[in-house]
C-alpha cells in the first residue's frame, strides 16, 4: 500500500520527505510506470503539485527562474521562455506526448535523472543553476555538478529541487537543440544534444555543448568545446570537434540503439550544430 | 462496370453503426464488462526459452486464497488444436519458449491474483535454446523436429533456364523480422461457468468458432458458448491466440466456480502472444537483357516459433505469393517453416505474403540495377496481364490489373522522372547537409479468401432472419474488430433485398445464435461471407416477393423467418495440395505503392513524406473504409519497413513495451493518397476482392526502395532502421552510383 501526502508549503513538504522511503512526485509520469510493478512501489509519495514555492517562470536578474513544478507544456507555451531560451521551448515540445507534457515537470525530469532525459543537456548547455532546499537550508548547485553517476543526482535524502536559474541570454547567444529518436513523436532519445555559445565574428566564445543518451549521465562535451573555443570556426574544426565529442562519450548498445550509431550521430550532429552557428546549413 | 442500380447502397460510404459508441467511449470492451462475483486470473510463465520442468508448486498461492491450475489439472487433452496437435494449453514436462504458460491462478482481486502468481514455485532445468532459422540444429532441445512445414511450387524448368549462359542471373538474400500487431486493446477473455459445468466465454477475438472448437476439444461437445466482445483491433493477432487465453479463463472458472477474467498487460501481451513470422528468403532470377524474367528460383524460410499452430498455411500463402505479380515460364519456389524457441509466430495481416513479396520486390530493384534498368521498366515488362499463367498453372482472368496499377501509380507520382532525378542528384548531396530525397515503388498481389480448396471445404453458411418488425438480421460469425464489417455486410444485404440500409441489423457474433461462417481472416469477410449474404438476401427477397412484400404474411405468426445460404466456389476450379497445381485463389487484388522519403544526413533517420496507394479492389463496396484499410495497412507495413524492430535476448523480446517497440504515430504518417481501381472479380459481391491484407504487402519494400534512391544504401532487410542503414553503409552495401551519405564519422563505428 502506498501513502500519499499532499503538503501545501515547502516546509511541510520537506518534513514529509523526512519519512523513510518517501519519494517526491509531481506529474508522476515516471513514477506511475515504475510503481506499476507491485514489488517496486514506493511506500510514501509526497505530492509537490500544491506548493506555491515551486511554481512559475519569471525574470531573475536578467535571466530566468523556472519553478521545479513547471510543466513542459508551460515551458513550451511561455512567452518569456520562447523569447529568451528558444531551445528550452523546443526541447519541451519533444518530451513524450502532449499529455505527458501537460503533467511532467522540470524538477521531475531532473530528479528522475534518466541518461536519456531530454531537458538535462539543455540545462547543462545553458549553464543553469539548481536551487535545492532541505530541512537544514537551501543551496545552489551548478547544473554541471547535478548528475553524479547513473541515475544519481546531487540531491541528498530529504532534499527537493525548488527551481532552476538560467543566466541572462542576449541576442548574441546562439542556442541549438537536436533530439534524435526513433520516430517523429513520443520517442525516447537515442542521442540528444544542446549547444550554447556567443558568436564573435567567426569565433564561438563561452561554448557549452552537452549530450544525453551517450553516457550513464548527461555530459558536457568538454574536449569538443576546448577545440572550438575562441578559434576561427572552419568546417575542418567543426569536424574535429564532432570526432572529439564522439570519442569522449561512453555510449552503450541497448534496447533503443547501438553504441556505434550513437557515436556516429553525435559526431555528425555536433559538427552540424557548430556549422549552423556560423550560418551554415543546419 | 457498376453492377448495381444507382439506388444501391454499394459504392456509398454510410456511417458505421458502431462508430458513435467507439468515438464517445460508450462502447464496453472486455475489460469494461462488469460481472458479479468475477475473479481475476493471472498466468505463471516460463522465464527461460527451453528447459525441463522439475517442479510446479502452487501451495503458497493457494494459501493466499487463490485457485491454481497446472497441466495436471486439465480435464481433457493438454492441447490447443489448430492444424497439428502440438500446442499445449499449459507446459507440462518442458518449456519451449520464454513466457510459455506453466500455471494459472485466479483470485478475487487483480492484486491478489498477481501476488498469487508470483508465489507459484516453478523449477526448470534450463537447456540451450535455438533462436535463429540459420541455426544448424535439426531438432529443438525437446527433441522435436525443427521442420514444422514445407511446400514447393514449380512450373517449367527454373534451374535449366538459369544455367543458360545467355541469361543474366541476379541473386540476393532478404530478411524480415518479428512484427508485433499492436492492437490497441490487449488480449482479454472472460469465462462465466454455470452449474452444469458449461461455460459462456466472452473475448476480444476474431474467430468465435475457433475458440468454440478449442474449448470443446478440452471440455467436450456442447460445453461452451462463445461471444465476441467489441474488439479493439486484431490484425491476425486475435485469430489463433485467443484459443489459449479463452481456454485459460475457462479452466480457472471451472476450478474456482467463479466467472474469471484475464486482460493482459501490454508487456505480457507482447511477450506471450504471436508475432509476424520472421523470414529469410533467397531469390535467384534469370533475365533477358531487356529485363524479361526467364527464371525465378526462391527459397523461403519462415521462423515458426516453438509450435506448429498456423505455420503450414502461412507458409503456403508465402510460397504462393513469392514470385510476385510477375509472369515467368520457369519458376521454382520452396518454402520451409522452422521451429525456434520463441512463442509461436502466427497470423498477421498478409499471412506470409508480405515476407516473400518484400524479398521479391527488393530483388526486382536489385535486378533492375544489375541490368541497367529502372524500377518501373523492369516491373512493367514482367507484370501480369490477363491470360498469364501463375506458377500453379492458374490462368489469370480479365480482371488482372497488375500492369494498370503500376501505370496509374507511376503516372500519378511522376515516378520515373523523379526517381531518375534523385539517382543523379545523389552524389551532390554529399556534404550539403540537406535531407536526401528518395522515391520508391512496389508492385504486389494478394489472393482473396482461403488458399486452394479451403473455401470449398468450409462451404460457409450464413443466415438472414426476417423479424416481425420488418428488420433483417445478419447472422454470421464474421467479426468486426475495427474494419467496419457491420456496415459493409449490411450494405450488401440491403442491396440484395433492395431495402433501406437502416432495416438491416448485425447480430452479435455468438456461437449460440450465428452459424460458423468461418474465421474473420484472409480478407474473406466481404468477398466470401458477403457473397453468401448476397445470395441469402436474394432468397429472402424472393420469399418476400411471393408474400407480396407483406412481412406478417410471410412470418405467419412465427417470430422470425430464417434463410440460409452457403458460399459456393466456382465448381470448375480445383487446387491440388500435393502438386501445388490449380486455382490457388479465386481472385487476386493488385496494388502499387509509391513512397517518398527524406533521409536525414546526420542520423540516417527516415521521414516518410508522401505515399500513393493504387489498389484494385474489384468493387469498392464502401470506398471510405476501403481507403482506410489501404492507408492503415500501408502505414503498418511502412512501420515494419522502417522502425518496428524486435530483437531477442536469451529468447525474450527486448522491445516488449510500447516505449521500446515503436510504431508510426500520426506525426510519422505521410500525406497519403489512395486511388481505387475496380476490375470486378467473378468471386465477391459485385466483383469485390479482398482488401484487408493487400496493403500489408507493399509498404515495406516501397519505403526501403525510396531509402535506397535517397541514400544509395542497398538494404535488403526490414526494418531498415537507422542503425541497420549505418551497418549496411559500413558493410559496403551501396548501389554502384555510390551513397549520398558523406563518410564523416564512419570510422567511429567499428
Amino acid at each position: 500500500m502506498t501513502v500519499a501526502l499532499r503538503p501545501t508549503s515547502l516546509s511541510e513538504a520537506l518534513d514529509a520527505l523526512g519519512a523513510n522511503g518517501a519519494v517526491a512526485v509531481a506529474g508522476c509520469t515516471d513514477l506511475m510506470v515504475v510503481d506499476h510493478a507491485p514489488a517496486r512501489a514506493h511506500a510514501t509519495v509526497v505530492d509537490l503539485s500544491r506548493l506555491p514555492e515551486l511554481r512559475g517562470v519569471r525574470e531573475d536578474s536578467g535571466g530566468l527562474w523556472i519553478g521545479a513544478a513547471t510543466t513542459f507544456a508551460e515551458l513550451r507555451e511561455s512567452k518569456l521562455v520562447r523569447e529568451r531560451f528558444p531551445i528550452v521551448a523546443e526541447m519541451a515540445g519533444t518530451i513524450g506526448a502532449l499529455q505527458i507534457q501537460n503533467r511532467a515537470t522540470v524538477g521531475g525530469n531532473i530528479a528522475n535523472a534518466s541518461p536519456a532525459g531530454d531537458s538535462l543537456p539543455v540545462w547543462m548547455a545553458l549553464d543553469a543553476e539548481v536551487e535545492i532546499a532541505g530541512r537544514s537550508g537551501s543551496r545552489r548547485v551548478p547544473y554541471d555538478e547535478m548528475h553524479r553517476a547513473y541515475r544519481e543526482t546531487a540531491l541528498a535524502p530529504g532534499e527537493l529541487i525548488v527551481g532552476l536559474r538560467l543566466p541572462a541570454a542576449d541576442e548574441a547567444l546562439e542556442q541549438r537543440f537536436r533530439k534524435v529518436g526513433t520516430r517523429a513523436a513520443q520517442a525516447i532519445s537515442k542521442v540528444v544534444v544542446a549547444l550554447a555559445a556567443r558568436v564573435h565574428g567567426d569565433e564561438l566564445h563561452g561554448l557549452r555543448i552537452a549530450a544525453g543518451s551517450v553516457a550513464p549521465t548527461p555530459v558536457r562535451l568538454r574536449a569538443a568545446e576546448a577545440l572550438v573555443e575562441g578559434q576561427p570556426l572552419t568546417p575542418d574544426l567543426a569536424a574535429a570537434a564532432g570526432l572529439a565529442a564522439a570519442r569522449e562519450v561512453t555510449p552503450i548498445d541497448d534496447v533503443r540503439s547501438t553504441a556505434d550509431y550513437r557515436r556516429f550521430v553525435l559526431a555528425r550532429t555536433v559538427r552540424r550544430m557548430l556549422l549552423a552557428c556560423q550560418g551554415g546549413e543546419a | 462496370m457498376a453492377l448495381s442500380s444507382p439506388l444501391s447502397p454499394l459504392g456509398q460510404s454510410p456511417p458505421r453503426p458502431d462508430g458513435p459508441g467507439k468515438v464517445t467511449g460508450a462502447t464496453r470492451y472486455l475489460d469494461d464488462l462488469e460481472v458479479p462475483g468475477v475473479w481475476y486470473g493471472a498466468t505463471v510463465r516460463s522465464k527461460v526459452a527451453a528447459g525441463r520442468i522439475r517442479r510446479v508448486d502452487g501451495d503458497a498461492a493457494r494459501a493466499l486464497g487463490a485457485v491454481v491450475v497446472t497441466a495436471a489439472d486439465l480435464p481433457g487433452p493438454n492441447v490447443l488444436k489448430v492444424i497439428a496437435e502440438d500446442w499445449p494449453v499449459l507446459a507440462a514436462e518442458r518449456v519451449e519458449h520464454v513466457a510459455q504458460p506453466i500455471a494459472l491462478v485466479a483470485a478475487p482481486t487483480r492484486e491478489l491474483a498477481r501476488r498469487a502468481a508470483a508465489a507459484v514455485v516453478v523449477e526448470v532445468d534450463a537447456e540451450p535454446a535455438v533462436f535463429e532459422t540459420t541455426d544448424p540444429a535439426t531438432t529443438l532441445p525437446s527433441g522435436r523436429d525443427r521442420v514444422l512445414a514445407s511446400c514447393r511450387s514449380a512450373r517449367g524448368d527454373a534451374s535449366g533456364a538459369l544455367a543458360n549462359p545467355a541469361v543474366v542471373v541476379v541473386e540476393g538474400v532478404y530478411s524480415t523480422g518479428h512484427q508485433e500487431h499492436v492492437y490497441i486493446e490487449p488480449q482479454g477473455a472472460l469465462a462465466i461457468p454455470d452449474r452444469e459445468g458449461h461455460f459462456e466465454v466472452i473475448g476480444s477475438i476474431q474467430c468465435p468458432y475457433y475458440v468454440h472448437g478449442a474449448l470443446e476439444h478440452l471440455f467436450g461437445p456442447g460445453s461452451v458458448r462463445v461471444r465476441q466482445a467489441p474488439t479493439g483491433g486484431g490484425f491476425g493477432g486475435k485469430e489463433e491466440f485467443p484459443d489459449m487465453l479463452c481456454a485459460h479463463v475457462a479452466l480457472l472458472a471451472r476450478a474456482s466456480g467463479h466467472p474469471v477474467k484475464i486482460v493482459y498487460e501490454r508487456s505480457e501481451d507482447i511477450n506471450g502472444t504471436t508475432k509476424r513470422h520472421p523470414s529469410r528468403v533467397r531469390v535467384r532470377t534469370g533475365h533477358a537483357p531487356d529485363g524479361t524474367l526467364l527464371a525465378v528460383e526462391i527459397d523461403a524460410v519462415l521462423d515458426g516459433g516453438a509450435f506448429i499452430t498456423l505455420s503450414p498455411v502461412v507458409l503456403s500463402r508465402a510460397v504462393l505469393h513469392a514470385a510476385g505479380p510477375y509472369r515467368c515460364e520457369n519458376v521454382t519456389i520452396e518454402g520451409r517453416a522452422l521451429a525456434t524457441n520463441t512463442a509461436p509466430n502466427g497470423a498477421f495481416r498478409g499471412f506470409g505474403a508480405p515476407q516473400t513479396q518484400f524479398a521479391m520486390e527488393r530483388h526486382m530493384d536489385r535486378a533492375a540495377r544489375a541490368l541497367g534498368l529502372d524500377p518501373l521498366t523492369i516491373r512493367a515488362r514482367n507484370a501480369y496481364r490477363p491470360g498469364d499463367v501463375t506458377p500453379t498453372g492458374q490462368v489469370l482472368g480479365d480482371d488482372t490489373s497488375a500492369l494498370e496499377c503500376l501505370r496509374v501509380a507511376a503516372e500519378r507520382a511522376d515516378f520515373l522522372r523523379r526517381w531518375t532525378l534523385h539517382e543523379r542528384a545523389r552524389a551532390a548531396f554529399h556534404l550539403r547537409g540537406l535531407p536526401a530525397p528518395g522515391i520508391g515503388l512496389s508492385l504486389f498481389w494478394h489472393g482473396t479468401g482461403f488458399t486452394g480448396n479451403g473455401e470449398r471445404k468450409m462451404r460457409s453458411p450464413v443466415r438472414l432472419a426476417l423479424l416481425a418488425d420488418g428488420a433483417v438480421e445478419i447472422r454470421v460469425a464474421a467479426t468486426d474488430f475495427g474494419q467496419g464489417t457491420e456496415v459493409v455486410l449490411a450494405q450488401i444485404v440491403a442491396d440484395a433485398l433492395g431495402c433501406e440500409l437502416a432495416r438491416v441489423r448485425f447480430a452479435e457474433p455468438d456461437t449460440d445464435r450465428v452459424p460458423d461462417s468461418g474465421p474473420t481472416v484472409a480478407s474473406r469477410t466481404v468477398s466470401v461471407v458477403g457473397s453468401a449474404l448476397f445470395e441469402a438476401g436474394q432468397l429472402l427477397a424472393n420469399e418476400l416477393a411471393r408474400a407480396g412484400g407483406v412481412v406478417a404474411d410471410l412470418l405467419a405468426g412465427q417470430d422470425e423467418l430464417v434463410v440460409e445460404a452457403h458460399y459456393e466456389p466456382d465448381p470448375t476450379t480445383d487446387f491440388d495440395e500435393a502438386t501445388y497445381q490449380g486455382t490457388a485463389y479465386a481472385a487476386y487484388g493488385y496494388g502499387c505503392d509509391v513512397v517518398e522519403v527524406e533521409v536525414c544526413p546526420d542520423s540516417l533517420a527516415t521521414t516518410v513524406q508522401r505515399a500513393l496507394f493504387v489498389a484494385d479492389v474489384g468493387h469498392a463496396i464502401h470506398p471510405v473504409l476501403c481507403a482506410g484499410q489501404l492507408e492503415g495497412g500501408a502505414l503498418q507495413a511502412i512501420g515494419q519497413g522502417t522502425i518496428e524492430e524486435m530483437r531477442l535476448e536469451n529468447g525474450r523480446y527486448l522491445q516488449d513495451r510500447l516505449t521500446s517497440y515503436l510504431i508510426p504515430t500520426a506525426q510519422d504518417a505521410p500525406d497519403m493518397e489512395t486511388i481505387l481501381l475496380e476490375h470486378p472479380s467473378t468471386m465477391g459481391p459485385a466483383g469485390a476482392k479482398g482488401v484487408g491484407e493487400l496493403p500489408a504487402d507493399g509498404g515495406a519494400p516501397a519505403v526501403i526502395a525510396a531509402i535506397e534512391n535517397a541514400t544509395g544504401i542497398a538494404c535488403g532487410d526490414a526494418p531498415a532502421t537507422a542503425e541497420r542503414l549505418l551497418a549496411d553503409l559500413l558493410a559496403g552495401h551501396v548501389v554502384p552510383g555510390g551513397s549520398s551519405v558523406d563518410p564523416f564519422g564512419l570510422e567511429l563505428a567499428r
